[in-house]
């Protein structure tokens, strides 16, 4: 009987090998391309120390040059790529990753938003790889030491006591998105798709060059776009505040996204006025108009339903609908700005 | 020490389940029988939205009898799923104390079918379903609680860019846009329901293909819309039949909040169609709706969309049963009617067949109704209103009817 203990702690272990589920140093290609996900963050090895969230060799940290309004979190992006692949550039959308990428979003608070690097504990991380099937979003929630973070399909709500950025206490109703809910934001016709890594988003400060060098990416061609920063007040009220919605709402509000049905297209590359809000009626908004008419009164923020919803923290008016239960205050005002500085008709 | 066979058979096993994926065989000839009932115990919410996460493709989840009080959403993602309760007003999905997201339950996949529970008080809308096609809902019941109000959802059951949708046996109170809508969607039926309490009762919207038939739209503000919109991904809405419907006492005050389209829905209106071509209209009884039992119209705002068309085209209307109501004109028919004396007939058309920029079209109504039913045209020439242009008359236009479109069929097995 103790052979046979033996022996089936040997073949589990052979199992384990023959799924790539043998525990090293760096990612683990088993599991991030297992069909099912990974019980603890830690077994994709994208760590080298899950308590640090120190990233594994190979694993490469990166900034959007505009991030997504989350509820002020702090967000700590990682992409990971295999060893001997690249992702291939692209001027406009995504870029293609190949299978076997993971890209890695980290939602972190302080609990003084005043000083965000003091004590700042990490709430969820989510995951974004690309199976042999396609994209796929798995979302972690950690524990409350911070030293592992768990499976969460379902996703989860959180209590935050902190401190904001204006100096005023905060309690914020964080939800965790459910795997459902990932799909709402990345979603792309039939399928999922990442948001953020587009040549636009990560060029500044040098980090594409940094990608092609790290071979990350296959290429950088002279004169990639980079998105403007939105709160750059040296720059264009209007291309700041298309930059602002294209991170913001353009990922639902596309032609092929989950507000598709709205016919409000909020891409910074649309270019009809009514697509983009100016004189448009609202179609299936309910409640969530107010007492408003149209998405856009040029020179009236007061009387445009974009800027209303965008101040509203009532599920049913709120937009986004998703990721935020506060409101984004200096996007909120960019985007009046821009309302106001609009010729009226 | 023998080593035995089921300790080495185990662990190859395993393994195999480990790293093949084994594909369900879907038994032959056998009626397929419930699963048990989810654990009523606990995080409810939490429990479903698990369920509806990991389920597989032909699955049926179980809800067991109860009111389930959530605090967050619902959604599926999972093709051919099929959701139900105990029944409804036995499984009640209470959202009073929603925070988040703009609907109770969300469905974005295909072949789902939703039965026998009820979604109560969502902060948005009822049920959506998007992009989801061969999609049933039957049997449910969605509601606001309380007096009609401005903030309510806007809609209760709203499948919308989906092909193949079958609503039946449903009810919907309380919506402040519309009960059961149906948007930018082509093979519809609706039907057997009550939509009672709603801005709108049911509404086609930039839809193609839709029957409407054996429903109740009592005590809305406006009881049917036909609709097609401007400025939208789908539009040219047409081919819908509504018949044998009972549209009643749809008098309600018009609670949507001030933009929505709906809000410029007179109260006491039974059927409204706008700017959709190729309607039928048959059969159905009409009852004591006070503004008009049927008002036929062009989109009168400003559009940029060019490929829009505004106006109604191709109406029939025949054998229908209308009874009281046009008596107390409400909402921008108040000042029209005063004009011919406070009262309306039971139908009434704008008579609008042009907008700016555009030449004049033949609309081709076809009015088969009996003699005795009143009809007016307001004459009105175009869109902005212009009251000193307008010419009202009393006669019927002599349309042409269109071929009726055949019944709708749905998908084998649908339903």
């Amino acid at each position: 009987m103790r052979f046979a203990a033996l022996l089936l702690a040997a073949l589990v272990a052979g199992l384990a090998a023959a799924c790539g589920l043998a525990r090293g140093s760096g990612p683990n290609m088993g599991v991030i391309l297992a069909e099912a996900p990974a019980s603890n963050l830690s077994a994709y090895g994208l760590f080298a120390d899950i308590r640090s969230a120190r990233p594994a060799s190979g694993v490469v940290p990166f900034e959007l040059a505009n991030p997504l309004f989350s509820d002020h979190a702090e967000k700590h992006r990682f992409v990971f790529v295999p060893g001997g692949k690249t992702a291939t550039y692209a001027n406009n959308d995504v870029f293609a990753f190949p299978v076997g990428t993971v890209l890695v979003k980290t939602f972190a608070f302080a609990p003084d938003m005043r000083t965000p690097d003091a004590g700042a504990f990490r709430v969820e991380t989510r995951l974004l790889i690309h199976k042999e099937n396609g994209w796929a979003a798995f979302p972690y929630i950690w524990n409350a030491e911070g030293t592992e973070a768990e499976y969460a399909p379902i996703g989860g709500r959180r209590t935050i006591e902190t401190i904001s950025p204006s100096g005023a206490p905060l309690t914020i109703n964080y939800a965790v998105p459910n795997q459902n809910q990932c799909k709402t934001c990345h979603q792309a016709g039939a399928a999922i798709a990442p948001i953020g890594p587009k040549a636009r988003n990560l060029n500044h400060r040098g980090q594409l060059e940094d990608w092609v060098a790290l071979g990350v990416l296959d290429q950088l061609p002279a004169g990639a776009p980079a998105a403007i920063a939105p709160f750059d007040v040296a720059l264009p009220l209007d291309a700041r505040a298309r930059a602002w919605l294209d991170i913001n709402c353009a990922h639902c509000h596309k032609p092929d996204g989950s507000a598709s049905n709205s016919g409000l297209v909020l891409s910074a590359t649309e270019t009809d006025p009514v697509k983009v809000g100016i004189g448009k009626r609202p179609v299936a908004a309910g409640r969530g108009a107010g007492t408003l008419f149209q998405v856009i009164v040029p020179g009236a923020p007061d009387r445009s339903i974009l800027a209303y919803r965008m101040a509203s923290t009532d599920p049913g008016v709120a937009m986004p609908e998703l990721g935020r239960s506060l409101h984004d205050p200096d996007g909120l005002a960019l985007v009046r700005d821009w309302i106001a500085a609009m010729e009226t008709q | 020490m023998q080593i035995s066979r089921t300790a080495l058979a185990f662990p190859l096993v395993l393994m195999m389940a480990a790293c093949s994926p084994k594909v369900a065989e879907t038994p032959v000839g056998s009626l397929p029988t419930l699963p048990p009932p989810l654990p009523a115990a606990g995080d409810f919410g939490a429990t479903l939205q698990g369920a509806l996460i990991s389920a597989k493709p032909g699955d049926t989840i179980v809800m067991p009898e109860g009111t389930f009080a959530l605090s967050d959403p619902l959604s599926l993602d999972v093709d051919g799923v099929t959701l139900r309760g105990a029944g409804q007003g036995l499984t009640v999905l209470d959202f009073a104390q929603q925070s988040g997201a703009g609907e109770g339950l969300l469905v974005t996949s295909d072949d789902v079918t939703l039965m026998d529970f009820t979604v109560r008080d969502t902060k948005g809308d009822g049920i959506k379903s998007k992009g989801a096609d061969r999609i049933t809902y039957k049997y449910l019941t969605v509601e606001w609680s309380g007096e009609p109000n401005e903030t309510n959802g806007a809609y209760g059951v709203y499948p919308v860019e989906s092909k193949d949708v079958l609503v039946e046996n449903i009810t919907v109170r309380g919506a402040s846009d519309a009960g059961i809508y149906v948007g930018q969607s082509s093979n519809i039926i609706v039907r057997n329901s009550i939509v009672e309490f709603n801005v709108a009762g049911i509404e086609i919207e930039n839809s193609s293909g839709a029957d409407v038939y054996g429903n109740i739209a009592r005590n809305n503000t406006g009881g049917i819309l036909v609709f097609d919109l401007p400025d939208l991904p789908v539009s040219g809405g047409n081919s819908t039949r509504i018949f044998a419907n009972q549209i009643l006492a749809n008098n309600t005050r018009n609670f949507a909040p001030p933009g929505n389209i709906v809000a410029g829905v007179p109260s006491g209106t039974g059927l409204i169609i706008m700017a959709n071509r190729n309607v039928h209209v048959f059969d159905n009884t009409f009852d004591n709706n006070r503004s008009a039992h049927v008002l036929i119209t062009a989109y009168s705002l400003p559009f940029t969309d060019v490929a829009y068309n505004p106006l109604p085209r191709d109406i029939v209307l025949r054998a229908n049963t209308y009874s009281g109501g046009g008596d107390d004109p409400q909402g921008i028919l108040t000042p029209l009617a005063a004009a011919i004396g406070g009262k309306l007939p039971p139908i009434v058309w704008d008579g609008v067949s042009a907008w700016p920029g555009a030449e004049a079209q033949a609309v081709n109504l076809t009015i088969s109704e009996a003699p005795e039913v009143g009809f007016l045209n307001l004459g009105v020439p175009a869109y902005p209103l212009d009251p000193a242009a307008m010419a009202p008359s009393p006669d019927r236009p002599q349309g042409t009817p269109p071929l009726e479109p055949a019944a709708i069929v749905l998908a084998h097995g649908q339903g």
